[in-house]
């Protein structure tokens, strides 16, 4: 089974990378652009693990090292497998 | 008394710090290998600058989770004296040892320059041979050292009296312009509540001999050699036979 984690800043914390971004973007005249928040994708390749067992180890995994749970937060999905 | 410098991949000011300590500060220094489990009976554990494990994924992510960090953890917890400098700040981080984390710099640019901070508490034993209100003008050499706590969290760090160094202009006013990286508060250095673990952005061993542009740094290590070696000795026996234990 393969999952992809989303990880990126709180709505609380400022992105200053993000921000970057969308400051590009308006120069280049994007003006419909309203904000950018940038993040991180991780794709696990998970051996023998149920979709039961995937939806206890992901989050353990995310909250524990992808991410920092005290400035970003986390989203995935599974994207292959089941 | 006795220090330890934690090497890992990627650390690039451990020569330096243990420079420092031995030959200008004059104290025994061991070089404390990140994959051991060994504290070799120090009394103050540093953790250097530089860049572990790459910065991947974050910086001092990875290196929380060395073998010998797990000891440093439990050395802290038992009221050892541990110093993280710039690098070594962000593994503190990291570990839970202090509160808050690290974002990139405001300006998205990575920050080699000689900064001023403002000793906010005296009373520390990290600080205890400078003055309160004393500006020491030591470099930073950084990308994410933006300093961020959750308001609450804040909140508590100021009423705790945690906050040891702020950056400042030469004078010692808490300015904008002086908060190079964007840092909540001016914050360039926390303690812990307890007292024993510190964490500070610039870099004290850069600047501890005159040839190198400025002596403030020593403060930092003079101060906790005076905290360590005035306290009663009954403490230290224990230490040694718990690090011997495991």
């Amino acid at each position: 089974m393969k999952v992809r984690i989303l990880v990126s800043f709180k709505d609380s914390v400022l992105d200053p990378q993000g921000q970057t971004v969308k400051n590009a973007l308006h120069t280049l005249g994007y003006a419909a652009v309203k904000d950018v928040r940038q993040g991180k994708v991780f794709e696990l390749e998970l051996e023998g693990a149920t979709k039961k067992e995937a939806e206890a180890l992901v989050p353990e995994i995310a909250r524990r090292v992808l991410a920092n749970p005290i400035i970003e937060k986390f989203d995935w999905q599974i994207i292959k497998g089941r | 008394m006795k220090f330890g410098v934690v090497q890992f991949p990627g650390s690039n000011c451990d020569f330096d710090t243990f420079h420092v300590l031995r030959n200008v500060m004059k104290r025994e220094t061991a070089l404390l290998w990140h994959k051991d489990h060994d504290l070799q009976g120090v009394d103050c554990v540093v953790l250097p600058g530089g860049f572990s494990y790459g910065d991947y994924l974050r910086s001092g992510a990875i290196a929380r989770f060395s073998p010998l960090m797990q000891e440093v953890k439990a050395f802290a917890r038992a009221g050892g004296h541990v110093l993280g400098i710039c690098n070594g700040f962000q593994i503190l981080l990291e570990l839970g040892l202090l509160p808050g984390a690290m974002i990139r710099n405001k300006n998205l640019k990575f920050l080699c320059q000689h900064v001023h901070i403002r000793i906010e508490n005296e009373k520390t034993d990290f600080t205890r041979a400078g003055r309160k209100g004393q500006v020491l003008r030591i470099p930073i050499a950084h990308f994410d050292g933006n300093y961020y706590a959750a308001a609450r969290v804040l909140k508590d760090i100021e009423r705790h009296r945690q906050v040891v160094f702020r950056y400042c202009d030469a004078e010692g006013n808490i300015t904008e312009e002086a908060n190079v990286n964007g840092s909540l508060g001016n914050i360039a250095g926390i303690r812990n509540r307890e007292g024993n673990v510190l964490g500070l952005m610039p870099h004290p061993e850069r600047a501890s001999e005159a040839l190198l542009g400025s002596k403030d740094g020593r403060t930092i290590f003079a101060s906790l050699i005076l905290s360590l070696e005035r306290r009663k000795p009954a403490r230290r026996p224990v230490l040694r036979e718990r690090a011997r234990h495991d």
